[in-house]
């Protein structure tokens, strides 16, 4: 047998770039986006706070109900044999979307919100003793910030935070001396959905295993923006929402270390969750079913199912590539209207545009773009610690997603202008 | 754009860029902040009142050009009036604001009718009515905190 000819090239050619997302051609996916709101066409930049629909995922929660619909894990009829195995097949399709080692390790929850809940009950409370801390970074969402702090009153810890510079990074020494003994879990945003900024979320993953740490991501933003790798970010716990990701409201996923899960009391009691309930005591379901208690959201788990398809279909690769393309072009373009300042120039950040205008009010921006049929969101986008850090009530944020053009970054761009002519 | 320039009124606009009456009030022996947790709008209103008369008024915060607006002229309004037509005022700014009240009543609020296009945006109300609310409180008391929601 010939040595010569290796059958893999040790050098092989840099990987060919997808090709680009057909935006038009997408967009005819998303019914909602083809419509004028106030005379103009919509141009729908409030992705962050929740994504539009491809007729995929509206025709998966239809179908269901028009010919699926039977409660699951108990009939012995068709239909629930049907919804069963679709259910379990959403849940499979939601490891391989996360690369998780097992289907054990999805749990269906009502959103990113609840999986933290979740976290916080069921892994924290145990966990902590009194002087034990919680590690936070000072830019997370409400939903990462204030069930750790009812988990403190419960349990006597402490929740410190991390500092981020006025760029909108976070401050990845101050993070590390914040981890101590006593550190029990860290909880950080993986991208801010105040900034954009995307965090070093391996290297703060790793500072914390070094210390036996374990680590729950809130991946809101970043999974309908990043391809997200739990094995090779090695967190230990990571939840989103469907809704963000093109998929229903009502449901969402916390991925957790199936070691972690076990070791775990269940969050939730009630039917689905049990193995065996008597008068006096009950034993748990195996993993995943101990944490989903009650007849879950099937509908909404069709949907998401959907949705999964369709991104990943689509593939990260193209959705950050003209992601990242779409947030450059339309925060060039936007800094020139004058008195703009930007809030959130992390060097990484994905999808969102956050920005004051001088002498005016972010609501009364948002009401004036809405006149020009651009949605945006104004407010303090349930971060008001990072608002605190900048000096200021709120912000007016654009937030892109995969479907938005060039041109609508245009739209934002000259009805910007006239929200400045108007308030001279 | 119609309705919405029928929101952002020139007056509405000068009042934003340069609110009168704004800053703490000397003197003053009613104060109340108010919250529009909504948005974040936040304001303290002030009063000095004589007896049953607001001898003056003043406020101070951040918010939205019409919340802010509102305020510029909700104070101006009510200065040296008896503590009972600054509630009808109240009542009647409320009427005008959720678009309840006919132009023939609007008119004779003079600079406030301003603010009648507040009613074709629904939102807006809590943004316009915020320093109102503030003022009952005041006038029902010293030193409290009230919210729009």
């Amino acid at each position: 047998m010939s040595a010569t000819v290796p059958l893999v090239d040790p050098n092989p050619p840099a990987r060919l770039p997808a090709p680009p997302i057909d935006v038009e051609r997408v967009r005819q996916d998303f019914p909602l986006l083809h419509q004028r709101v106030r005379g103009k066409p919509l141009v729908y930049l409030d992705n962050a706070a929740t994504s539009q629909k491809p007729q995929s995922v509206i025709d998966a929660v239809t179908r269901f109900y028009t010919s699926e619909n039977a409660n699951i894990h108990r009939g012995v009829h068709y239909l629930s044999e049907r919804a069963t195995d679709a259910y379990d097949q959403v849940r499979e399709k939601v490891a391989r979307f996360l690369n998780a080692r097992s289907s054990r390790e999805i749990i269906f929850t009502r959103g990113t919100t609840e999986g933290i809940n979740l976290v916080a009950q069921s892994y924290g409370r145990p966990a902590l003793k009194p002087g034990d801390d919680i590690v936070i970074t000072a830019m997370e969402h409400h939903s990462n910030i204030v069930p750790w702090q009812l988990v403190c009153e419960q349990t006597g810890s402490r929740l410190r935070a991390a500092p981020f510079n006025d760029a909108g990074e976070l401050d990845v020494d101050a993070f590390e001396q914040l981890l101590t003994d006593r550190t029990r879990l860290v909880s950080v945003v993986h991208v801010s959905n105040a900034l954009g900024t995307v965090n070093p979320v391996k290297r703060l993953i790793a500072l914390a295993h070094d210390r036996g740490i374990p680590v729950l991501l809130d991946g809101a933003q970043s999974a309908p923006h990043l391809g997200v790798d739990v094995q090779e970010l090695d967190c230990d716990f990571f939840a989103f929402s469907g809704h963000k990701l093109f998929g229903p409201t009502g449901v969402g996923v916390l991925f957790g270390r199936e070691s972690l899960l076990e070791q775990m009391p269940p969050y939730q009691g009630g039917g689905d969750m049990i193995a065996t309930v008597t008068l006096e005591r009950s034993t748990w379901a195996p993993l995943p079913a101990k944490f989903e208690a009650g007849t879950p959201m099937i509908a909404q788990v069709m949907g998401l199912g959907a949705a999964l398809d369709y991104v990943m279909d689509l593939g990260f690769e193209r959705i950050s590539s003209w992601e990242h393309q779409l947030l450059s072009y339309a925060t060039e373009r936007v800094i020139g209207v004058e008195g703009l300042k930007l809030i959130g120039t992390a060097a990484h950040k994905a999808s969102i545009l956050g920005f004051t205008l001088k002498g005016v009010h972010p609501h009364d921006i948002g009401a004036i773009l809405d006149d020009s049929g651009v949605a945006i969101r104004a407010g303090h986008h349930c971060a008001q610690p990072v608002m605190r850090h900048f000096g200021i009530p709120a912000t007016a944020r654009a937030s892109f997603a995969f479907y938005n053009t060039r041109d609508e970054a245009d739209i934002l761009a000259d009805a910007l202008m006239q929200v400045r002519r108007m308030f001279r | 754009m119609g309705s919405l320039s029928s929101l952002y009124q020139d007056m509405i606009l000068d009042h934003n860029r340069s609110p009168q009456n704004y800053g703490r009030l000397e003197n003053a022996n009613r104060r109340v902040e108010g919250h529009n947790p909504l948005c974040g709008d936040q304001l303290t209103v002030w009063l000095r009142m004589d007896g049953e008369r607001i001898e003056d008024a003043a406020f101070e915060g951040s918010g939205c050009a019409i919340s802010t607006a509102s305020a510029s002229l909700m104070t101006g309004a009510v200065k040296g009036k008896s503590r009972l037509e600054a509630e009808a005022l109240f009542e009647q700014f409320r009427r005008l604001v959720t678009g309840v009240l006919t132009p023939g009543e609007a008119e004779t609020m003079g600079k406030l009718a301003v603010f009648s296009g507040v009613s074709e945006y629904p939102v807006r109300v809590k943004c316009a009515s915020l320093s109102w609310h503030a003022l009952k409180a005041a006038l029902e008391g010293p030193d409290t905190v009230v919210s729009t929601e």
